[in-house]
């Protein structure tokens, strides 16, 4: 393992992520915010939500926000650097197992879906103050969970980056990212789907399931969730799925 | 260490369309199977191509378009994974030690694959760091470059508004940033403008001056003329003729090729040419068109003219080509380069 190229592929990806910060930061934060808002702060203030909504949302915006993060930062570069101009080819030129390139995006990938959920706990805190009950009892285990969130959004995002086309970017969004996050138990907890029986089965193939329910069982503990035992089984075992697929992919953009 | 190409009977198909950069290879579609509902097209790219560059040596593919001259480099600088045979850099073999392999090239691609999300600047130092170089070596080296490449006006400009000229020069340069000891440009001149030009071919041979092994691929003659030690002329995947230029201008019957056009065909008359002094061979072509190879050019022209005006031919059109890698090219496929 060439830990020096390694190391500067990673330095180059902080570089881009440094330079395009403030569109980086309108792109992440910008929608799930004004949902917070909406549903947060003016549903909840003009009393058709119960306060408690505000508490229950906080776990469901961070999710949406790194795994939208993590997807973005891994599978919009991929895209475009494996289409007609091969940008990505003085990387995989690089001496180092090409399989490293695909595993450094998914740490980038995983840091900056890190970086965007720590982000975004103060700012839905300010935005819905007050009234949010934070209780993180077991901060490793919130840690622990975090991670396989970003971790999963990084894969996702490596295993859909290489499987897109550039003029399929659309397709992506409207038939696998929108149908993930409303599905994905991010706006209410997966118990509230107990009077749709095939639902709440189905949606469990949804691995943003496992992502918001580990973040509410970790962070706001006194709402139902699912237990954590499953939420870890669930994200180890989507991550290495994703991982896996994405690694076969990006072997077959970049050898052709 | 200094280090070799060698590749033994490389074949590759693909089964689908092979991407841009990889060329589109000598097209022959397979004879569909008996079974299956729509099997897949098989494109022949490369058919046993055997090479043997020793190291130190500036050595050119020739071919049109198509030809598998971008394949062959695909296959060398682990992007296209051969079908068959095998392929070697120095002692390495490109498909069992790629890591190895990657640390002794630099390449240089048909189109400028430039990471657009940095300044040119940073597309070196980068580069540089991706090879392992220590940030004083790679700041170093990245402003003699840029100053070769006559790139220092826009060092600190993201790549996207560059000119086609000014990209394929960063690419050269960033291709030598880690100081390779086999340099494979595919096609470098395209699109450059004969000022640049030049200062690619002396840049070129400045680092082969150094002991570095250059394997360039061209459809311009006067590049490989100019440029090569060797040279193979490929078509559909094979390759056709190998040696000096020198060697393979004179193995062309004669030298001088004269293309003829008359009003009509006549046998008669292409004999009696064959008999003309100095006609080494005369060869009929498509129309009503002979190709006489001679070791003369224009003085053979009066008695072609009359030789036709007494068989009551019309001589419609002559074209007379020096010794050239044209001709040789047109003497081995009956297609010119340019077709």
């Amino acid at each position: 393992m060439n830990w020096k190229a390694f190391l500067a592929m990673l330095a180059r990806d902080a570089h881009v992520a440094r330079r395009n910060f403030v569109a980086l930061l309108f792109q992440t934060f910008l929608q799930p915010l004004m949902f917070v808002f909406i549903f947060g702060r003016v549903m909840v203030g003009s009393g058709y939500m119960p306060p408690s909504y505000k508490s229950l949302l906080l776990p469901g915006i961070m999710a949406i926000c790194m795994v939208g993060t993590g997807i973005w930062a891994v599978a919009m570069p991929l895209i475009a650097e494996f289409q007609f101009t091969r940008e990505i080819e003085d990387r995989l030129l690089a001496p180092m197992e090409i399989s490293w390139l695909a595993i450094e995006k998914v740490v980038a990938g995983t840091l900056q879906a890190l970086a965007a959920g720590l982000m975004v706990i103060p700012a839905a805190w300010l935005l819905l103050r007050p009234g949010v009950e934070l209780n993180v009892p077991h901060p490793l285990l919130f840690a622990g969970v975090a991670v396989l969130v970003a971790l999963f959004s990084a894969t996702g995002g490596l295993a859909l980056g290489c499987s897109m086309q550039q003029t399929h970017i659309g397709l992506m969004f409207s038939l696998i990212v929108a149908p993930m996050i409303f599905f994905g138990c991010t706006y209410y907890p997966w118990s509230a789907l107990e009077k749709f029986p095939v639902l709440q089965k189905a949606v469990l193939i949804n691995p943003l399931v496992y992502a918001s329910e580990g973040l509410r069982g970790t962070m706001v503990p006194q709402f139902p969730h699912l237990p954590l035992l499953a939420v870890l089984v669930g994200l180890v075992f989507f991550n290495v799925l994703l991982l896996a697929t994405g690694l076969r992919q990006f072997h077959g953009k970049a050898v052709t | 260490m200094l280090a070799g190409i060698r590749t033994c009977d490389l074949r590759k198909i693909y089964n689908s369309p092979p991407p841009v950069a990889a060329g589109t290879g000598g097209f022959s579609f397979g004879a569909p199977k008996a079974k299956g509902k729509q099997p897949k097209p098989e494109i022949v790219a490369l058919d046993g191509i055997s090479l043997d560059i020793a190291p130190g040596e500036i050595f050119c593919l020739l071919g049109p378009n198509g030809a598998g001259k971008s394949t062959t480099v695909g296959v060398l600088t682990p992007r296209v994974r051969p079908t068959g045979g095998q392929a070697f850099i120095g002692e390495h073999d490109v498909w069992k030690a790629q890591v190895a392999v990657k640390r002794l090239i630099g390449v240089v691609a048909q189109r400028p694959n430039l990471d657009f999300s940095l300044t040119a600047r940073e597309i070196l130092v980068f580069h540089g760091a991706y090879f392992g170089l220590d940030s004083q070596e790679r700041n170093k080296r990245a402003e003699t470059l840029l100053d070769r490449f006559k790139l220092r006006d826009r060092a600190d400009q993201m790549v996207r508004g560059f000119s086609g000229g000014m990209m394929q020069r960063l690419s050269i340069a960033r291709a030598m940033m880690h100081d390779p000891q086999v340099l494979f440009l595919d096609e470098p001149s395209a699109g450059l403008d004969p000022q640049t030009r030049l200062l690619l071919w002396e840049i070129v041979r400045e680092y082969n001056d150094s002991g570095k092994t250059i394997l360039l691929t061209t459809h311009n003659m006067e590049e490989a003329d100019a440029l090569c030690n060797r040279l193979a002329i490929i078509d559909h995947g094979r390759v056709i003729a190998l040696g000096t230029p020198r060697e393979l201008k004179s193995s062309v019957p004669g030298g001088f090729l004269l293309r003829l056009r008359f009003g009509h065909h006549s046998a008669d008359l292409l004999d009696r040419l064959k008999a003309l002094s100095g006609v080494r061979e005369v060869r009929a072509t498509d129309g009503n068109g002979a190709d006489v190879y001679a070791d003369r050019g224009g003085s053979l022209v009066p008695e072609v003219a009359s030789l036709a005006s007494s068989s009551n031919v019309e001589l419609c059109d002559v074209h007379i080509s020096e010794p050239s890698l044209e001709n040789l090219f047109l003497h081995h496929t009956g297609r010119s380069l340019r077709e």
